[in-house]
């Protein structure tokens, strides 16, 4: 696109600058590995350097040994993947009418999916703690869960509303003129078809729930209950600066699932986020 | 955000013709409860009940008693230094953050959209810190930011550039300029996406055209790329706003507002009166004032932008 009068030094220059995006981009992360695979020797020398002298796997040995942190890893697999599947499950029959049925309901529900960006996380939580407390459901994960399935509600139903927009309404058509039933045509065509963006969604609302820390940090109280977020951000608080190594390795394990499932999805998530969303 | 026009279908009849149209009102109703009903009860209304709490004297404490006290918690806002900061910094960092992640991700996205070797990479990275926990983000760049073991005085070090010292997240001078690089590098994935899905959109012809009539590269972006890019850039730059704006797990793992509160985020100094002093009412008012100040910023932002376009 940008190409000036001198083709090869525009080129250099633009890899030059591709490098400086690579490095501010990349090398925090880098740094992080490198401090998880360094002994407790090493880290505390005065000129660190970027590879360690000695690879060792101790750190995450000794993460992974923390009784505390495998807890809540257990404790946030549990909770995004009951978040996940009711999330989408709620949200698969909503997404089709907001898609298909253009109506007051319809645009109150794709506006306020909108709208909902705008205000700040405390005045929903506060209400929602009154709430839950009423209900006794403050410092429990079906608390917790709850709040996560209304929180990815409106993210989920975007996506995949733009996904059933993606199937052409001639399969159902065709469908309706052999007879077939709303149910029929529901369970029997569309959600075969959906299946690559209700995988998707699916695994979305798993990455958000694992990654979330702000309703978790307010409702959840018990040590014995916390997730991996909340887990990690007190480790930094009480410890983290005299055991830097166990942080990083405990930091990068909690990241591997969201990242991981990321990689897998990505390709596809941007084009259900986008879809409509540029050109139109 | 685009909705897909209805025009088309009003025209037909109502009834089976159209496969979806042809949902009945209960079949569609009994479709959308499931999803709608905890929206409605679990968001829409504890977000207007929370608009509301903002006007009371709400507290933690079981059984207390809360009264309707107008607007005496805005008038306790206005005398509240700490508020006043707080929302200062707030602004800075929103606004900083969202200038700075714009003018990255535009010129990431036009580099991507070039035939380069190797943008796998670049555009790998910067999609990473969306797959990330934000807590996981900010411990590493604590690690990065480490006064003895960190990498950037190192780097510093070694190149006996000034600053090898410095704490950088507890420096009073250096702790929110360190925290907004973080915001900037944490946000770049949604602002990049979006940037190149604009800039991909952009049809070829248009520049070729252009360049056969001998416009420079500068030319072309300044007349093809970016009025082109528009819609997209103001989407784009109003939801980054929003969300550094309202924003609190990076900073609070990063810094927890310190030091001094000299990175008090608006969130973080409400979160703080409500969960740590069992402030209810007086933190939803915050909640308010912070409603009306990204409401005030975004109305200016818009109506500026819509005042280019029709001049």
């Amino acid at each position: 696109m940008i190409v000036s009068s001198h083709p090869k030094r525009a080129k250099t220059g633009q890899y030059l600058v591709l490098l400086l995006y690579v490095i501010f981009l990349g090398f925090p992360l880098l740094w992080m590995l490198s401090v998880s695979f360094k002994g407790p020797r090493e880290l505390v020398e005065l000129y660190p350097s970027l590879i360690p002298d000695h690879i060792t796997f101790d750190n995450y040995s000794t993460a992974l040994h923390e009784a505390d942190l495998v807890r809540s890893a257990v404790n946030s697999l549990k909770i995004a993947v009951i978040t996940s599947l009711v999330t989408t499950m709620i949200g698969l029959p909503a997404a089709y009418v907001l898609a298909r049925r253009r109506g007051l309901i319809t645009r109150l529900g794709l506006g306020w999916i909108l709208l909902s960006q705008m205000f700040p996380l405390i005045l929903i939580i506060i209400p929602l703690f009154l709430l839950l407390r009423d209900l006794h459901l403050t410092n429990s994960h079906a608390g917790l869960i709850l709040v996560y399935v209304v929180w990815a509600l409106p993210f989920i139903l975007w996506m995949l509303q733009s996904y059933v927009r993606g199937i052409p309404r001639d399969v159902e058509e065709a469908a309706t003129v052999d007879g077939a039933t709303r149910a029929q045509i529901l369970v029997g065509i569309i959600a075969p078809l959906l299946a690559p963006g209700i995988v998707v969604t699916t695994l979305f609302a798993f990455i958000t729930a694992w990654n979330e820390f702000f309703f978790a940090l307010v409702i959840l109280q018990s040590p014995d209950l916390t997730t991996l977020p909340l887990r990690l951000a007190q480790f930094v608080g009480i410890e983290g600066i005299v055991r830097l190594g166990p942080l990083a390795a405990a930091a990068l394990l909690a990241t591997t699932p969201s990242l991981v499932l990321f990689t897998i999805i990505q390709r596809w998530l941007t084009r259900g986020l986008l879809s409509g969303a540029v050109k139109g | 955000m685009s909705v897909v026009p209805g025009t088309r279908r009003r025209l037909l009849p109502r009834g089976r013709s159209r496969a979806g149209a042809g949902l009945s009102g209960t079949e569609a109703l009994a479709l959308l409860v499931p999803a709608m009903l905890p929206i409605v009860i679990l968001s829409v209304a504890p977000l207007v009940r929370g608009i509301y709490v903002g006007f009371t004297d709400s507290r933690a404490g079981l059984g207390l008693p809360t009264h309707f006290i107008g607007i005496d918690n805005f008038q306790a806002l206005l005398h509240d230094s700490l508020f006043v900061s707080s929302f200062k910094i707030g602004l800075i960092w929103a606004g900083s953050v969202t200038a700075i992640q714009f003018c990255l991700a535009l010129g990431l996205a036009l580099l991507l959209s070039q035939p380069l070797h190797g943008r796998w990479l670049a555009r790998s990275l910067a999609l990473v810190p969306w797959a990330m926990p934000a807590v996981v983000v900010g411990i590493m760049w604590k690690l990065f930011f480490q006064p003895q073991a960190g990498v950037l005085n190192e780097v510093l070090r070694r190149g006996h550039i000034p600053g090898a010292n410095i704490d950088w997240l507890s420096s009073f001078k250096w702790a929110l300029p360190a925290v907004i690089i973080v915001g900037v590098w944490a946000g770049m994935p949604q602002t990049t996406v979006a940037l190149l899905a604009g800039v991909q959109s952009i049809q070829d012809e248009l520049h070729e055209a252009a360049a056969v009539d001998g416009a420079t590269a500068w030319q072309r972006f300044r007349t093809i790329t970016l009025p082109q890019l528009r819609p997209v850039i103001i989407a784009i730059t109003s939801l980054d706003f929003i969300w550094n704006f309202n924003s609190f797990g990076l900073v609070y793992v990063l810094t927890d507002g310190g030091p001094a509160g000299k990175t008090q985020l608006p969130m973080l100094f409400a979160y703080n009166q409500a969960f740590k002093y069992g402030e209810f009412g007086y933190a939803a008012a915050l909640g308010d004032a912070m409603v009306v100040v990204i409401a005030g910023v975004l109305i200016f932002y818009l109506w500026g932008r819509l005042k280019e376009t029709t001049a």
